[in-house]
């Protein structure tokens, strides 16, 4: 029979340990069922996993995926460090490309580089805007962070729809729901000629370091936590709690804003009705996956940014369904939240087959 | 806007306001107990994937509404493994069984896009559905609209008088107390919870084979969510749950309005409305927080340990 | 009446929890009709035998004799059919729930379907026991008495052999304490054994007829209480190396720090108490002690002087200031020091270090620099704090919920101590600790009251008020008592007050929550 024991201190160890655990149990849940599927497992997990890493082009596509996951992760992670349930990484990512977009379309006949810099900042703005209404409905009407989050997503997705089906749609582009491609001057300087990797992926570095540095040197940072851990200790010791989560929402606004813009003038160069696979929503499982640390972050979000790639590659090596990539996610949260468990309690298997003397 | 018109909305008001009833109302069951599960809306869509390959399988949409049944039941077994036995953030485990739920039903799904078959049909109650306007509104619905309607009638009274009702009511508020009584505390969530994900398998049944009969990855756009929202709107009352359904039902149909009056606005906008009707009801429910407060499982969203 | 059969008796019961040894080898019996005190200090595993007998918890060895029989509880419904009762001393109510409804749920369930007749029942025992209760109330509407009394009532409905009480006077006052002994009086000479756990002596000496001690979760003596002196059974419970009692001599204050004048609030949490026209001084150099009943506004004054809550402008002024308005950080920073009742979940927070806990409330001494932390000077603070005033820890990286009750505490004080506040509130500063611990820190208010800082502590330990504060009063229902000299006040007089007999307007409405004194 299971027993669980609390531990008296949480284990430091198992912290770690923990999402390794998972990664492994993901790969077995994988294994089989890529099998059940008819698929040779370990050849189908190669597939997924090693095959899109196997060139350059491979770890450059990678960097693509991993600069925006960085940059809504680090975000994320203020708000999840204060218990603000943000789920709304992917709407403010769509609002960023949406608003830098729209930026973008101002200055088709662009020739300096230096438009990126309104087109940027208005992507931010943007996404900070969206993180705002979030943060105003919290502070003024204690509005559930979740749900509201939740309903801004659906809404900006729709106000991408709209505005690609309508005013911004390209009036020469044969009623296809695009806007006209960004000017070559709006576009991110790619890092290194050849590849799609552009310069984005240091926004999400710097992220992590800036970041990083508030959490864990900043007394914003220590109030951010400790709001967190314990919103009674917060207010016992005085600290502003509507201003510490005007400051996380906001932050994290602008972040997965500038990832949004990032993207949309990285490499889709147009908006188009999807500018994001589910970034906002996989930023989630990085952050829980990274344990809230910078290291961690950074794997974390090569594992994520290596799943879209896997589900691509499965699809046409072995004509299985894109969406494994969503699939294999899940199961990696699943198995997260599961594992962590060890952190706090000890399992342990009592020989007793009467559960009342246990 | 002639009566033909305002029947026929208030008709489609109905079908659009049951799959958020169900949810609702389970979900009002499961958070009644104390267990937040905001994995809705993965359920829902596994009930809906589930039911709709069961009925293009099997041919039998009897067989496809109980899979989907089934299929919300053991997602909510796996919510209610990690939550309650293992004790994890509710609130993490739930947004995991979102993610993990879209993830498999497009998994499993992706093969059905582009299937047709046929629906659940309406049945017109003999007599009932001759009342006018009411009749046509209430009576010529399909059968899972009925169900809807039993159902809320079994919840109410589960609440209204029954000891169950009072015995969930008990863990919810006050888990150590309800142990100390002697109730099984994790027996009785795991009941809520497996209930909660037995009414939302259903509903995902009602999206795919009632509803609009077909399968598309993501097809419960946020129902799952709107449910949740609806939850706190009621104050965890079956009765305003009912009512608030209904009132969402409206807001997801303007189109049909605006259609039928001869307006024309832009599809993407419209769709925005359940969204931004759910935020603002989330704004007018705080004008009166003490009293929700009242309402509100006192221990929502805590795990409980017992000490043995 | 009295046989000599034990209707309870347990032999060489233990329970095991990780890292502790709750119960280790307890031998108990209790008789038929006889009061029976279970003594001993925090922590001495009273709470964990009780849960044993009663079915909560199952106990890894030992003997389980009922009424001659040996049989194993299954858990509190079993036990509730053998005719054990139990009232908590956190009960086990549910506030949104009414009386009956409360009463219902612990009965079998064909007793628990008709709810009419079971309010019938329900008035006719309370009233048998002199308990007026109406079942029809919701419980978050009763006083703290009156939920004792369902509790009590709760039990009685059932064929009762073996009452247990944890700690039941402790959320009384003294008059509502004597109505509870008549109460309890009355069903043991009906033949009900009653098992009494207390830690203070008078009361076990008042009523039982015997006594267990247990210490460090082990028997440490059994004794009839009204042949032996409270010093030596005061002896069983501490052990032969602490000291039992310190004496301090009185102080008297010097100018006024802090002013209260009209202060009135009333929350939007529909489970808090408002406050009514509150007039209060604390001076420089007294500890000012509040007695009262939990639940009476105590927890809204604290948090309306720490800050935590605000009021309104010019109703609370300290060395000159008008800090009604002010957050608790800007109150800190004039010398406000503040110790909470709740030490894990506010005090301190339970996932973080202590090094990380020093901080909390510190940070204006000095502890942050141009908005980032001075990581050298927490760590000298916390070490400074952990070693002065003796927190027993791993070391200052251990989490705050890795340390006992009074450790945690000692810390909790020492960190609000060691930054010389002019003015410490003190929430329940001992309760739930240790003898030691409690020394140790009613020492330090005392040295700290005599460096020349105003203290005000809000406490139910009635004897702890009588021994710190140089003055006393008591608050009920929002509103406060005189205020006189510790000495001048008699504990029949302060128990009048703490049930709201101080002024014409309140007495008519604590009539009806008194009957405890009446009876």
């Amino acid at each position: 029979m299971l027993r669980l024991e609390k531990r008296p201190s949480d284990s430091q160890t198992m912290a770690y340990w923990s999402p390794v655990l998972a990664i492994v149990l993901t790969l077995i849940c994988g294994a089989i069922l890529f099998m059940s599927l008819g698929h040779e497992p370990l050849g189908a997990l190669y597939t997924f996993f090693i095959a899109p890493l196997s060139d350059t082009y491979g770890w450059t596509e990678l960097g693509i995926k991993v600069a925006p996951l960085l940059l809504c992760a680090m975000g994320l992670t203020l708000c999840f460090k204060a218990k603000i349930w943000n789920i709304g990484a992917e709407g403010q990512f769509i609002m960023g490309g949406l608003g830098g977009g729209f930026m973008a379309l101002q200055f088709l006949d662009a020739e300096s580089s230096w438009v990126l810099v309104p087109i940027l900042l208005a992507g931010m703005a943007s996404g900070l805007l969206w993180a705002a209404l979030a943060a105003y409905l919290k502070t003024h009407f204690r509005c559930n962070e979740i749900l509201t989050t939740i309903m801004l997503n659906y809404i900006a997705l729709n106000a991408l729809l709209w505005a690609v089906h309508g005013p911004l749609k390209d009036p020469a582009g044969f009623n296809f729901p695009e806007s006209a491609t960004f000017a070559d001057a709006a576009l991110l300087p790619l890092i290194s000629e050849g590849y799609r990797l552009n310069i984005s992926l240091f926004f999400g570095l710097f992220a992590v370091v800036a970041i990083w540095t508030l959490m864990s040197r900043a007394w914003i940072g220590y109030q951010i936590h400790v709001l967190g851990e314990d919103a009674s200790a917060a207010r016992y010791a005085g600290f502003k709690e509507k201003a510490l989560i005007w400051f996380a929402l906001l932050t994290c606004g602008a972040l997965a804003g500038l990832a949004g813009v990032s993207e949309v003038t990285g490499p889709i160069g147009q908006l188009i009705p999807q500018i994001s696979p589910g970034y906002g929503y996989a930023a989630i499982i990085v952050v829980f996956l990274g344990r809230m640390h910078p290291i961690g972050i950074i794997f974390a979000s090569m594992l994520l940014g290596l799943t879209y790639m896997g589900g691509e590659m499965v699809q046409m090596e072995m004509s299985l369904p894109k969406s494994l990539t969503g699939l294999f996610q899940g199961m990696l949260l699943f198995f997260l939240l599961a594992c962590d468990l060890l952190i706090g309690y000890r399992i342990l298997w009592s020989k007793s087959a009467d559960p009342k003397a246990a | 806007m002639d009566i033909d018109l305002i029947t026929n909305i208030l008709y489609a008001t109905v079908r659009t306001g049951t799959p958020l009833i169900l949810v609702a109302l389970g979900e009002m069951v499961c958070e009644k107990s104390g267990v937040l599960n905001l994995g809705q809306e993965g359920m829902l869509l596994m009930g809906a994937v589930v039911g709709f390959m069961a009925a293009v399988t099997t041919g039998s949409l009897f067989a496809a509404v109980l899979l989907a049944i089934a299929a919300g039941m053991l997602m909510s077994l796996l919510f209610g493994f990690l939550s309650i036995t293992m004790v994890s953030n509710q609130v993490a485990t739930g947004l995991a069984l979102t993610i993990f739920g879209a993830g498999l039903s497009a998994f499993l799904g992706s093969s059905f896009v582009g299937v047709g078959i046929d629906g659940i049909e309406p049945f017109a109650i003999p007599f009932l559905s001759d009342i006018p306007v009411i009749g046509k509104i209430f009576f010529q619905q399909d059968p899972l609209v009925y169900l809807s309607f039993i159902l809320f009638g079994v919840v109410f009274w589960v609440f209204k008088s029954s000891r169950i009702g009072l015995k969930l009511r008990a863990v919810g508020e006050n888990p150590e107390a309800a142990n100390a009584m002697g109730i099984n505390v994790h027996a009785t969530r795991y009941m809520a919870v497996l209930f909660g994900g037995a009414m939302t398998g259903l509903a995902g049944g009602y999206l795919s084979l009632a509803y609009t009969p077909l399968w598309s990855e993501g097809m419960s756009a946020g129902r799952g969510w709107i449910a949740l929202a609806l939850v706190v709107f009621a104050s965890w009352k079956a009765e305003r749950i009912m009512l608030g359904a209904y009132l969402f039902g409206a807001a997801s149909i303007m189109h049909l309005v605006m259609q039928g009056t001869g307006h024309d606005v832009a599809p993407n906008l419209l769709a925005m409305l359940p969204y931004v009707a759910t935020i603002v009801v989330l704004v007018l429910l705080s004008t009166n927080h003490a009293k929700s407060k009242l309402n509100a499982p006192m221990s929502l969203g805590t795990p409980y340990r017992p000490q043995v | 009446m009295v046989n000599n059969m034990a209707r309870l008796s347990l032999t060489g019961i233990t329970k095991r929890y990780p890292g502790t040894i709750a119960n280790q080898d307890i031998d108990l019996a209790v008789k038929e009709g006889e009061i029976h005190a279970l003594l001993g200090e925090n922590g001495a595993g009273k709470s964990t035998l009780m849960k044993i007998i009663y079915g909560v918890v199952k106990p890894d060895a030992g003997t389980f004799l009922w009424e001659g029989e040996q049989i194993k509880v299954s858990g509190p419904a079993h036990a509730r059919g053998l005719g054990i009762g139990m009232v908590f001393q956190h009960f086990s109510l549910f506030e949104t729930l009414t009386v009956a409804e409360n009463i219902a749920l612990s009965l079998p369930k064909e007793d628990g379907k008709d709810l009419e007749a079971l309010s019938a029942r329900i008035k006719e025992v309370s009233e048998h026991y002199n308990m007026g209760l109406d079942p029809q109330r919701y419980v978050h509407s009763l006083s703290v008495g009156e939920q004792q009394r369902v509790e009590i009532v709760r039990c009685l409905l059932q064929d009762i052999k073996l009452l247990i009480l944890d700690e039941p006077t402790s959320v009384l006052t003294p008059q509502e304490v004597k109505g509870l002994f008549k109460t309890l009086k009355q069903l043991a000479s009906e033949g009900c054994a009653i098992l009494f756990i207390s830690h203070k002596l008078d009361e076990v000496t008042e009523i039982c007829e015997a006594a267990t001690i247990l210490r460090h979760g082990k028997v440490s003596g059994d004794c009839k209480p009204q042949e032996v002196s409270s010093a030596d059974i005061a002896r069983m419970m501490v052990g032969d190396d602490t000291p039992l009692n310190e004496d301090y001599a009185k102080a008297e204050g010097t100018t006024a720090v802090v002013t209260i004048k009209d202060l009135n609030f009333r929350s939007d949490d529909p489970f808090a108490s408002p406050i009514h026209h509150l007039d209060l001084e604390i001076k420089a150099g007294e500890i000012l002690g509040i007695a009262g009943v939990a639940g009476n506004g105590q927890d809204e004054l604290m948090s309306l002087l720490s800050g935590e809550e605000t009021s309104n402008a010019n109703t609370i002024t300290m060395l000159g200031q008008d800090i009604g308005l002010w957050n608790p950080a800007q109150r800190r920073e004039i010398g406000l020091a503040f110790v909470p009742e709740e030490r894990l979940g506010r005090g301190a927070v339970p996932d973080m270090s202590l090094q990380q806990n020093a901080l909390l409330s510190s940070s204006h001494c000095g502890m942050t620099k141009k908005g980032f932390i001075d990581f050298g000077k927490v760590k000298e603070y916390a070490q400074n704090v952990i070693d002065k005033y003796k927190v027993k820890c791993a070391d200052q990286f251990a989490q705050a919920k890795s340390l006992s009750g009074g450790n945690l505490q000692k810390f909790i004080i020492g960190r609000e101590i060691e930054q010389n506040p002019k003015f410490l509130v003190c929430s329940h500063p001992t309760w739930g600790v240790d003898i030691g611990a409690a020394i140790l820190i009613r020492h330090a208010l005392i040295e700290l009251r005599d460096q020349g800082a105003a203290i005000l502590v809000v406490s139910e330990d009635i004897d702890e008020l009588y021994q710190i504060s140089d003055r006393i009063c008591a608050i009920c229902q929002g509103e406060l008592s005189p205020i006189q000299k510790t000495q001048d006040v008699n504990i029949e007089t302060l128990g009048q007050w703490m049930a709201g007999s101080f002024d014409k307007s309140t007495i008519e409405k604590s009539a009806g929550e008194s009957a405890y004194v009446k009876a």
